[in-house]
């Protein structure tokens, strides 16, 4: 009871009044929402639209010209780099080192998130053990494809059960399989484990009925809401419809 | 976050530098075969025509050879800082930068682990580079390596810090070039590690002023003195003053406010 109020007080992610300007360019004008325990957030907005800035941002990259993000209650630019440890981050690039195996990356990852070689180890077993990667362990990230590189990333973003999960665009690169694959052992994550999802693309069929959509438009939030609601306030029969409403014509 | 957490992180940011460090065996022989081709080959050649004086810290006419040795080891630290450098780049371009940014600890002790970690594999190449030419019998004494061990982790923190200031104002691995010719070159040639500053007087003032003004300079007379159990006040500022110059204009340059201005994540 007393975690289910803490999380109700506060949220794996609250944003404020954001905004963060590209020299004359304003990049993210105002942008305020929170992610909530267990809940999967789509920010959906077509190329350029400030998806990966806002993760920038909140992942502590860049800082912010005005507003505040808190992770689980703690303030980013008061905390300082100790507010990310709740986050797990899938980057939209490559961020694997290729020269290692997966299990000298998962490892170096989990020190830096002060875990022991006893806890990485399981934790890594276990993630990819799930991925379905267990047997490419020894192997060097070179030597992999795409989507098991992919997969490696999302089992690196977990490894230290974070409370909030971003993923900027990561079924990008991927086929259809792998894509399927993944989005359903996503969505399966925030059910079984609680973790929050904070998940960038333009991709409408990455959204399930019951996630939350912040439809994100040159920089501004346009809309909040379940797909029902953004096809009712839109008058529009279905998500892309909604979506190519939203953004003026815009969506990919 | 603990000092445990702070234990591990650093140990994992080492770990990976080893490892990559042992990925790269042609790293590890090229920083050798360098200063071994200065010693055997150069050294030869210069030697008939460099007279040394007597100078300080020896007491004593010595071979051209010897009085390199100290200058060959800044090289190797100043070409291994510079490859970690590179390293950083690279790890820029790749996105595992990104991936030791946001993680949950401070940026400076993130850049002071990746440094540690850089300095000490600078001071395996350098001891690797003495037992090789000790076999080639060159004139080093052996308690002098042990002395030289402080001046090569100051030595190691300037130069890495420096590689590290580098590392943030270069956009592509293509850039690093540059860095050759206007930055290494430079340190190298306008220091003491190949010629004493009083030869680099006779052909110019100005040039041996510079050699003076170079911190390389002091990184080379610090392990020269303390090589020969002998300690260097004034190169110990420098090269000190000079580390925590460069490691405080590395936390800045990859400080996020300073970052976003510059258009690059990580």
């Amino acid at each position: 009871m007393e975690a289910l109020r803490d999380s109700n007080h506060r949220p794996p992610l609250s944003v404020a009044g954001l905004t963060f300007n590209y020299g004359p360019r304003r990049a993210l004008d105002d942008v305020a929402f929170d992610v909530r325990g267990r809940e999967t957030v789509i920010l959906l907005g077509p190329n350029g639209a400030g998806k990966t800035t806002l993760f920038s941002l909140i992942s502590g990259l860049f800082a912010p010209h005005a507003g505040s993000i808190s992770i689980c209650g703690k303030t980013l630019s008061k905390a300082g780099a100790s507010a990310l440890d709740p986050l797990g981050i899938v980057f939209q690039a490559q961020t694997l080192d290729l020269d290692l195996t997966v299990r000298q990356n998962l490892r170096y990852f989990c020190a830096l998130h002060g875990m022991s070689r006893a806890a990485a180890d399981r934790r890594i077993g276990e993630e990819l053990t799930r991925l379905k990667m267990a047997d490419r362990i020894d192997e060097k990230i070179r030597a992999l494809n795409g989507g098991h590189r992919r997969r490696v990333e999302i089992a690196r973003a977990v490894a230290h059960n974070p409370k909030i999960l971003l993923l900027d665009e990561p079924t990008v690169g991927l086929d259809v399989p792998t894509r399927r694959e993944l989005i359903a052992d996503l969505h399966a994550r925030a059910a079984d484990s609680g973790v929050a999802l904070l998940w960038a693309t333009h991709l409408i069929d990455e959204v399930a009925e019951t996630d939350k959509v912040i439809v994100l438009h040159k920089g501004k939030v346009a809309r909040i809401g379940t797909p029902a609601d953004l096809r009712a306030a839109t008058g529009t029969p279905n998500l892309d419809a909604a979506f190519a409403a939203l953004t003026a014509g815009e969506a990919a | 976050m603990n000092a445990t957490h702070y234990f591990r992180a650093f140990s994992g940011i080492a770990g990976r530098e080893l490892l990559r460090f042992l990925n790269q065996r042609e790293r590890f022989f090229s920083a050798l075969l360098r200063p071994m081709v200065w010693l055997v080959v150069f050294a030869a050649g210069f030697r008939a025509a460099l007279g040394l004086s007597i100078i300080p810290p020896y007491q004593t006419y010595i071979t051209y050879e010897v009085y390199i040795v100290p200058g060959l080891v800044g090289m190797i630290q100043l070409f291994n800082g510079m490859q970690s450098s590179l390293s950083m780049v690279y790890d820029q371009e790749m996105g595992s930068m990104r991936v030791l940014l946001t993680t949950p600890l401070p940026r400076w002790f993130l850049l002071l682990a990746k440094l540690l970690a850089g300095v000490a594999v600078s001071i395996f190449q350098v001891y690797a580079f003495a037992g090789v030419a000790l076999l080639f019998g060159i004139d080093i004494p052996p308690w002098g390596l042990l002395a030289i061990l402080p001046a090569l982790i100051l030595n190691g923190l300037m130069l890495g810090s420096l590689g590290m200031v580098l590392a943030s104002l270069l956009r592509q691995l293509e850039n690093f070039a540059g860095v050759m010719n206007f930055v290494i070159f430079p340190m190298f040639f306008l220091s003491s590690a190949l010629y004493p500053v009083w030869k680099m007087r006779e052909a110019s003032v100005w040039l041996a002023r510079i050699c003076e003004w170079n911190p390389f300079s002091h990184a080379v007379e610090l392990i020269r003195f303390a090589l020969y159990g002998q300690f260097n006040l004034l190169s110990l500022a420098i090269v000190f003053s000079t580390s925590v110059v460069f490691f405080l204009g590395a936390v800045w340059s990859f400080n996020p406010a300073r970052r976003f201005r510059a258009g690059r994540t990580a």
